[in-house]
């Protein structure tokens, strides 16, 4: 009996205490009409031996294709210990702090998360996680709704430069509370949201919040000083979605400006998690100080036991659904908490210092992987304003039947731009992360070259 | 100490960066950061101890009995861990193309069925992250369906008194207003009351069957049949699931909309406070509106259907479909159970909650539903004790600590004065039981001779009691670099 541990004997006196002749005479409040009546269809049980011949078939199942792939998600390098550590049973099996005293260890945690991505945000107050990048947006854009009392509708400003799947999922969840995000178009020649572009979108006075991405979808950096005094002029809150290793080098949004952004979120996974098919990752969210009172999940804040030594406990609780229930600031319950503490050993361990380097040689591999596509003819840079690393490319052919002969050959050459922007159907969105070596991104351009010649041969 | 304060300047981790700092000359200077950001700088020695050692300032299912009500703290088998971080499943790009995809989409492919099966459902989505995602995608898909039968007056949903606070949330989330429905002293909603309740503004209702008050509803089949000739819709909080997993299907008792919580029935790691999973199964009248991506297959291939395929779907919860280790635990955890597993579960999760019950009515502690079975957890309330001794169910929790045990839910449901909510799950032994009756006899004498020992509780952790009207006054969230340390 898989991981019960009862005897026969344990059941035959349990159920002389409960005064019971047996187990199923503890359902009898069940109606018996309602009892169901097998579980056709779901399989025997197999031992771990069998299970793991089956797991590591379909695991297999996979291959091990070379990925230049980002889009939103990146393979880098993490520590051994990063995973070693946040699998001891110890974090792994433990729950939600609310017995402090018994989670000191899960609330310190939590307490150095928020202070790293303050610190690397340069904002005042983190939240102790969400779910991922994408509903930490539509978290903050309820908070900056809910937040900017000067507005008189709920309109958002959002530019189709930030990732398509962003603008999907905060568009379903933000959307049953009459929020409305207002797209807006990015400059062709440079992948940037102009000034102009958002001031032609923003209408009279109904704007809440503007989105600000950086880097943005295309990996292009858009002109957030400019572009967050505009909004502040005109009284929109900003939020920026950033990526955490970017930020190493890049502006943080608490910096951008002359009085920064006011909220920030965005994915961690680059901090310590594998890609793992896109989840389990990490939202973070992070905030200026007027806007504590509005943040959404949990927050941890150091006090004093009753000896006067420091402490660490679950605060501010009287957001939450727990005890404010129906006027909480938002539903969330349990969130990423494991995936903080990935996080949070990964940045120890890798410092400023560390994710500086990371981010510089992905930012020197994608302009070494950009020049070497390049040689091949037909093959351009499709905006020309800097990127941190990933670059749009214009191909001579249709970027999905090029991906799928490449992946035919264990390539996964990028991210197909005619997916989510039917006009680009020819640009390929590539990533170098610091992981992938010369001779790989070599190998990338000599059959990406072959296909695009033996395309051209067969037209 | 926090991990910063063992920083040095200087002091770095090398074998874990690039071994050089790369050119960055062509990222704009006014778009560079002006200062290095305040990140420890610690090596890799120091930050493994440092974390190890936190680690071990947990209680934690490998650790302690963590008896948790609501929350179904049982063992988290290892293999399920292991066998989901296999290289392959790790180092899968959640944009890889189908073709490179077929080994974890075939995971998940049955994953979705067995779900099906387990709860009664038409079909099944993995998409929500977590259980209350779960709930919204709930309720967003009960609007989504009376919004395309032109049903535009129903803004209300019911939700009983004793639900969880989630509930409630997310059903505000969803753009509804919120009704509550009251319990009877029996522990089964008031029926009465629900009918004066529900009328064309009633969107639907959200219950937990077993309720959080450790019984089975057995009225449910009277509040489907208010709820439905009312023109609403029955919404499952499958929070409780592991009570009744093979007993009966909430496919069964009527309801047309569930979610399942991952991390509590099947057995994925609650990690400190997440990752979960909060797939939602339907009813087919709702199947148009469940959340992408979901998988299907050809016979020969699985696909993903996405928002292009399922132009009614509510759409998409997280940018990349959900939280698949997560999916890809439970997965394996469902395989090793299998059908006959599975009924094992809800069959030993009801022996010990009912094992506990009478133990503790047997040494004179108060239930708070005496005349009822307990269903996978139990309620016992210490309102007696708080009045002839003054202490209150938190000092007991506190002190519960201090034997080894983490604490039952204490203070929830609402409803039940000075309440602890205790779960056993399945996977304790009667030994782990019986240790844990003995503590809270002990912990009531000592109530009577020393109430101060309870409420000066914990005395034997690495922190006493914590002042926590001091952490919400003077707040203090988030280290800084010149902050002055204690």
């Amino acid at each position: 009996m898989p991981y019960i541990p009862h005897t026969d004997a344990d059941e035959a006196e349990m159920l002389a205490v409960i005064g019971a002749d047996k187990i199923d005479d503890l359902f009898d409040e069940i109606p018996s009409r309602l009892r169901a009546t097998g579980l056709d269809g779901i399989p025997a049980g197999l031992s771990e031996m069998e299970v793991t011949r089956l797991m590591q078939s379909r695991a297999r199942a996979d291959g091990e294709p070379l990925c230049f792939i980002g889009a939103g998600a990146y393979d880098h390098h993490i520590p051994a210990a990063v995973w070693q550590i946040a699998t001891r049973g110890e974090l792994y099996s433990a729950y939600t702090p609310y017995q402090a005293e018994a989670s000191q260890g899960t609330l310190q945690l939590l307490y150095e998360f928020q202070s790293m991505m303050t610190a690397l945000t340069a904002m005042d107050v983190s939240n102790g996680s969400l779910y991922d990048g994408a509903s930490a947006l539509a978290e903050a854009v309820l908070m900056a709704v809910r937040a900017n009392r000067k507005a008189t509708g709920k309109r958002v400003l959002v530019p189709e430069s930030l990732h398509p799947s962003y603008r999907r999922t905060a568009s379903a969840l933000v959307g049953n509370q009459g929020i409305e995000l207002t797209e807006v178009r990015f400059e062709r020649e440079t992948g940037q949201t102009p000034v102009a572009g958002f001031e032609a979108a923003a209408g009279d006075g109904d704007c809440a919040a503007m989105v600000l991405p950086l880097p943005n979808f295309f990996g292009v950096l858009e002109e957030v000083h400019a572009l967050t005094d505009w909004a502040h002029a005109r009284n929109l809150l900003v939020i920026g979605v950033v990526n955490p290793v970017a930020l190493a080098l890049l502006a943080p949004p608490g910096d951008w400006g002359e009085t920064g952004a006011d909220i920030a979120c965005g994915e961690a996974q680059p901090l310590g998690m594998p890609l793992a098919s896109g989840g389990p990752y990490l939202g973070f969210l992070t905030c200026k100080q007027d806007f504590l009172r509005q943040i959404p999940g949990r927050i941890v804040g150091r006090t004093l036991d009753t000896d006067g030594k420091p402490g660490y406990t679950l605060t501010l609780q009287a957001r939450e659904q727990h005890i404010r229930r129906s006027k909480a600031t938002s539903n969330i319950c349990t969130n990423q908490g494991l995936l903080v503490t990935a996080a949070t050993i990964h940045m120890a361990i890798l410092g400023a210092a560390g994710l500086e380097r990371v981010a510089a040689a992905c930012h020197a591999n994608t302009r070494r992987l950009t020049e070497l596509l390049c040689e091949i003819p037909g093959v351009e840079p499709l905006f020309d304003a800097p990127v941190f690393h990933e670059r749009a490319l214009r191909l001579p052919a249709p970027a999905a039947d090029l991906l799928s002969a490449l992946a035919a050959q264990d390539i996964l050459g990028g991210y197909d731009l005619g997916n989510e922007y039917p006009e680009l159907a020819s640009a390929l969105l590539v990533c170098a992360t610091e992981l992938r070596t010369e001779e790989e991104m070599a190998a990338f351009r000599d059959k990406l070259a072959r296909v695009i010649a033996t395309r051209s041969r067969a037209e | 100490m926090l991990i910063h304060e063992q920083s040095r300047r200087g002091r770095t981790a090398t074998a874990q960066a690039p071994r050089d700092m790369a050119e960055v000359s062509e990222l704009p200077a006014h778009l560079r950061r002006k200062t290095r950001a305040a990140l420890p700088e610690v090596s890799e020695l120091q930050a493994v101890r440092h974390y190890t050692r936190l680690s071990q300032k947990n209680f934690s299912i490998d650790t302690h009995f963590y008896p948790l009500g609501s929350c179904t703290m049982k063992y988290n088998p290892r293999a399920c861990n292991s066998l989901a971080s296999l290289p392959g499943f790790l180092a899968r790009h959640p944009a890889a193309p189908e073709s490179h995809s077929q080994g974890i989409m075939a995971c998940l492919f049955e994953l979705q069925d067995m779900l099906k099966i387990v709860t009664g459902m038409h079909a099944v989505s993995l998409a929500p992250a977590a259980g209350a995602q779960g709930e919204l995608a709930g309720v967003m898909m009960i609007r989504a369906y009376h919004d395309a039968r032109g049903d535009h007056e129903r803004c209300e949903i019911l939700v009983p008194d004793a639900a969880h606070g989630t509930n409630p949330a997310s059903a505000i989330m969803g753009g509804f207003e919120v009704r509550e429905v009251p319990t009877g002293s029996d522990g089964d909603v008031d029926i009465a009351a629900l009918r004066d309740a529900v009328g064309p503004q009633t969107a639907g209702i959200m219950l937990t069957n077993p309720s959080t008050v450790g019984v089975f509803d057995r009225s449910v089949q009277a509040i489907a049949e208010t709820v439905h000739d009312a023109g609403g819709l029955l919404y499952y909080d499958g929070a409780n699931l592991n009570a009744i997993l093979g007993k009966v299907r909430p496919g069964d008792m009527g309801f047309d909309v569930i979610h399942m919580n991952l991390h509590k029935t099947f057995s994925t790691p609650h990690g400190g406070g997440g990752p979960g999973a909060g797939p939602v199964g339907v009813a087919k009248r709702l199947e148009p509106y469940l959340p992408v991506p979901l998988v299907v297959t050809d016979g020969d291939l699985y696909h993903w259907q996405l928002e292009r395929d399922r132009p009614e779907s509510i759409g998409r919860m997280t940018a990349f479909g959900g939280n698949m280790g997560i999916l890809l635990r439970a997965y394996i955890y469902a395989r090793l159970l299998g059908a006959e597993g599975m009924r094992r579960v809800s069959e030993y999760a009801t022996l010990n909650a009912n094992y506990l019950l009478a133990r503790l009515r047997d040494a004179g502690f108060t239930a708070a539903y005496p005349e009822r079975r307990a269903s996978h957890e139990l309620i016992v309330t210490l309102k007696r004790e708080a009045k002839e001794h003054g202490t209150n169910a938190m000092d007991f929790a506190k002190r519960l600590l201090d034997y080894g045990f983490h604490a039952p839910t204490t203070y929830f449901p609402l409803l039940v004065p000075e309440c602890l909510l205790i779960e056993p799950t399945e996977t304790e032994s009667k030994e782990a039981l019986d240790g844990f009756v003995d503590a809270l006899v002990k912990i009531r004498a000592e109530a009577q001779q020393d109430p101060g020992l309870l409420k000066q509780a914990p005395h034997s952790l690495p922190v006493r009691r914590l002042d926590e009207i001091r952490a919400a006054r003077q707040l203090d969230l988030a280290w800084r670099p010149n902050q002055v340390q204690d």
